[in-house]
C-alpha cells in the first residue's frame, strides 16, 4: 500500500465517486432534457463496457453488436406488447432471449478465428435484423410503436416516465460496472490478463482461454439485450433499422471506447463522456462528426493503442477501477 | 417451373461472377497481408464514384475509364498500405481491422458528403440491355456473361502472378515469413504495398462492373463487404479459385431467394453462407 496516497490517483477517484453521487441524485438535481440525454448516456456506457471487456480483455473484436440489442428491443415489444407481461419482467425476459440466442450465434462465429469472428458477427447480425424486419407481427420492416398502455404501466405522466427509465438504465449501468469489475477481478479475469500478456505461458498454467472468451461473450448479450430494451422505452419504438442500427450500437461504441482506452475500465467511461460532450457540439454536422471520430480513433490506434486513459494512466501511479492484483502485492 | 428454376440458377450463376470479383481483391488481402480489411466494400464504392466521375467528366464508357481508374486505385491502395497500414502491420491484427474499420466510416460518410445520399448507376449504354438467346425462352445477359468471364480471367491472371512470377515468389515470401525475408534484404514493406496495389487493381474492375449492373450509394459498402467476406470464407482462406465458387454458391443462393423479395435474397445469400460454413468450416479449397 505504498504508493496508494498518491495525490493524482485520490483526485482521480474523487472525481469518479463525485461522478457516480451524480448520477445518483440527478432526477433531483436536472431538467427532463437532461435527464434523457443522461439516459442515453448510461445505455451507451453499457455497451461501450461489453464491447470492451470482449475487445480489451477477451480479445474477442465484435462488430456485430448491435445485434443483441435489437434482439432485446425486438424480445421486450413482444413481451411489453404482444403478451402484456408489465414492462419490469418485460425488460428482465429480453435480457434472458438476448442470452437464449447468443448461445447458436456462439456456436456459429467462435468457429473463427480473430479478425475472421469480427465479421462473422456481422453477418450473424445482419440476419438478425433481416428476420426481424420479416415478423408480421412487430411491424415488418417499417416497425411499431409501443402501445400506450405499456407506458402508462411505467407513469401515468411522460415526465414520470422519463424519472423510471432514468432509473432503470441507472441500475442496469451500475450493475454492468460493478459486476464486470468484479468478474475482471475474478479467477477467470485474471486468466484474461495473464492470456493478454503471455499466451502461451498463461496457457502452461492452465487457462482455458476459449471457455474464458465465450463466458464473456454470453456475458455481454444479456446487458446488450437489457440496453436495448431500455433504448426502445426511450424512442417509444421497434424498427429493423433503428433497433439493429449498427451506427448507434455498434460503430459510435467501437470508437468511444477505442478514443477512450480499450483495455482498462476507466477508458469507456471517459470515451463515453467525451463522445456525448462532441456530440453537443458536433451533432449538427452529421457526416463530419463521424468523419472526425473516424480520423480521431485511427490516430490514437497510432499513437496509443490504450487510448487517451492510456496517456493519462502513464501519469498516474494506479489505475482507479483496479482491475489487476499487483496493487495489493506492494 | 423447373425451367423457372434453372433460369434463377444461371442468373445466380452469373451473379456469383460479380460477387467473386468483389471477393477477389479481399481474398488477396486475406491471404497474402494476413488481414481482413473492413473497408474493401467501401473502397469499392468510392472507386464505383471516381469511375462515374470520370466516365461522366470525360463522356467515355465505364469499361474505357477502367484505363485511368485502374492506375490510379493502385496508386491509392498502395498509399493507404504504405503509410498507414503499415504502422500497424506485424502487432496484433486487431488493431488493423479497427483502422480499416475507422477508414470505412470516414469513406462512407466521406461520399454522403460529397455525392448526396441518391442511388447511382454507371451509364452502360446499350451494353446494359443487351442479351443472349442460349436456347428457346432462356435468355442470357451480354453483361452478366462478361462479368463472368472477366472474373474468371482475373482469378487465372492473378493465380499467375503470385505462383508464376518474381513478383508473386516476393509476396508469398514476405507473407510466409517476414524475418526471414527481410533477413535475405526482401524490402517487405514495399513487396506488402505492391500486393496491396494489386488489390487496389481488383478493386477498380469490380467497382466499374458492380457500377453497371447494379446501384450504388454511399451506404452500400458494408453491404459489398458481407458478400466478399461469405465468399473468401466459403472458398477457403487463401484460395483463389475457392473465392469463385464461394461467389457462385452466393450468387444461386441470393437468386433462388430474390425469388420471393428483395430481403428473402439477402437472407437466402446469409442463411446459405451460415449453413454451408457449419458443414464446412474450413471452405471448399482451403490453403491453409
Amino acid at each position: 500500500m505504498l504508493r496508494s496516497q498518491s495525490p493524482r490517483v485520490v483526485a482521480g477517484r474523487a472525481v469518479l465517486v463525485a461522478g457516480m453521487l451524480m448520477l445518483a441524485v440527478a432526477p433531483w438535481v436536472f431538467g427532463l432534457g437532461t435527464i434523457s440525454v443522461l439516459t442515453e448516456f448510461l445505455t451507451m456506457l453499457v455497451l461501450a463496457l461489453m464491447w470492451n471487456l470482449l475487445a480489451g480483455y477477451a480479445d474477442v473484436v465484435t462488430v456485430g453488436q448491435h445485434a443483441f440489442v435489437g434482439i432485446g428491443a425486438y424480445a421486450f415489444y413482444g413481451f411489453a406488447a404482444l403478451a402484456q407481461i408489465r414492462p419490469p419482467a418485460a425488460i428482465l425476459l429480453a435480457g434472458l432471449v438476448a442470452l437464449a440466442l447468443a448461445l447458436p450465434a456462439m456456436a456459429i462465429v467462435f468457429r473463427l478465428r480473430a479478425m475472421y469472428l469480427a465479421i462473422g458477427t456481422w453477418v450473424v447480425a445482419e440476419l438478425f435484423m433481416l428476420v426481424a424486419g420479416k415478423l408480421s407481427a412487430f411491424g415488418g420492416g417499417s416497425g411499431v410503436s409501443l402501445p400506450l398502455p405499456v407506458l402508462r404501466a411505467l407513469g401515468a405522466r411522460p415526465a414520470e416516465r422519463f424519472i423510471v427509465v432514468y432509473w432503470l438504465a441507472l441500475v442496469l449501468a451500475a450493475t454492468a460496472f460493478f459486476s464486470t469489475w468484479l468478474l475482471l477481478r475474478s479467477r477467470v479475469g485474471i486468466g484474461l490478463m495473464a492470456m493478454r500478456d503471455n499466451e502461451e505461458g498463461a496457457g502452461a498454467v492452465g487457462v482455458d482461454l476459449v471457455r474464458a472468451r465465450m463466458l464473456c461473450f454470453l456475458w455481454t448479450a444479456p446487458f446488450l439485450g437489457l440496453a436495448g430494451a431500455i433504448a426502445t422505452l426511450q424512442k417509444l419504438r421497434i424498427s429493423p433499422a433503428a433497433s439493429f442500427s449498427i451506427i448507434d450500437y455498434t460503430v459510435f461504441v467501437i470508437f468511444n471506447v477505442v478514443i477512450g482506452g480499450v483495455g482498462s475500465l476507466e477508458g469507456p467511461v471517459l470515451g463515453t463522456i467525451l463522445f456525448f460532450v462532441l456530440r453537443e457540439y458536433l451533432s449538427d454536422f452529421g457526416t463530419w462528426h463521424l468523419m472526425l471520430l473516424g480520423a480521431l480513433s485511427i490516430a490514437v490506434i497510432l499513437i496509443e493503442p490504450r487510448g487517451l486513459w492510456g496517456l493519462i494512466r502513464r501519469r498516474l501511479a494506479r489505475d482507479l477501477v483496479p482491475v489487476s492484483h499487483h496493487g495489493s502485492r506492494l | 417451373m423447373a425451367a423457372a428454376i434453372a433460369d434463377q440458377a444461371i442468373q445466380g450463376v452469373l451473379l456469383g461472377g460479380l460477387y467473386c470479383m468483389f471477393a477477389l481483391g479481399l481474398s488477396l488481402t486475406v491471404g497474402v497481408l494476413r488481414f481482413v480489411n473492413i473497408a474493401h466494400g467501401d473502397l469499392i464504392v468510392l472507386l464505383s464514384f471516381l469511375t462515374l466521375a470520370v466516365c461522366t467528366g470525360l463522356g467515355i464508357h465505364p469499361l474505357l475509364s477502367l484505363v485511368l481508374v485502374v492506375p490510379l486505385s493502385c496508386a491509392l491502395f498502395y498509399a493507404l498500405q504504405r503509410l498507414l497500414l503499415q504502422r500497424v502491420t506485424g502487432q496484433n491484427p486487431l488493431l488493423v481491422l479497427l483502422i480499416t474499420f475507422g477508414i470505412a466510416i470516414i469513406i462512407q460518410n466521406g461520399l454522403l458528403q460529397g455525392f448526396g445520399a441518391d442511388t447511382r448507376k454507371l451509364p452502360g449504354g446499350a451494353l446494359e440491355t443487351a442479351t443472349w438467346q442460349v436456347a428457346p425462352g432462356l435468355y442470357v445477359g451480354i453483361l452478366p456473361l462478361l462479368t463472368l468471364l472477366t472474373a474468371i480471367v482475373m482469378v487465372w491472371l492473378l493465380d499467375l502472378l503470385l505462383y508464376r512470377s518474381r513478383l508473386g515468389a516476393r509476396i508469398r515470401a514476405a507473407s510466409d515469413d517476414v524475418a526471414a525475408a527481410n533477413l535475405i534484404g526482401l524490402p517487405t514493406p514495399r513487396i506488402f504495398a505492391a500486393a496491396m496495389a494489386v488489390v487496389g487493381a481488383t478493386a477498380a474492375v469490380a467497382a466499374c462492373f458492380m457500377g453497371l449492373q447494379m446501384n450504388f450509394d454511399p451506404a452500400s459498402g458494408p453491404s459489398r463487404l458481407l458478400i466478399a467476406f461469405e465468399a473468401v470464407v466459403l472458398g477457403g482462406l487463401g484460395s483463389l479459385w475457392g473465392t469463385l465458387a464461394g461467389g457462385i454458391v452466393l450468387g444461386v443462393a441470393q437468386s433462388i431467394g430474390g425469388e420471393f423479395d428483395a430481403a428473402w435474397q439477402a437472407i437466402a445469400g446469409h442463411a446459405a453462407f451460415l449453413l454451408i460454413f457449419l458443414l464446412r468450416p474450413q471452405g471448399f479449397f482451403p490453403k491453409y
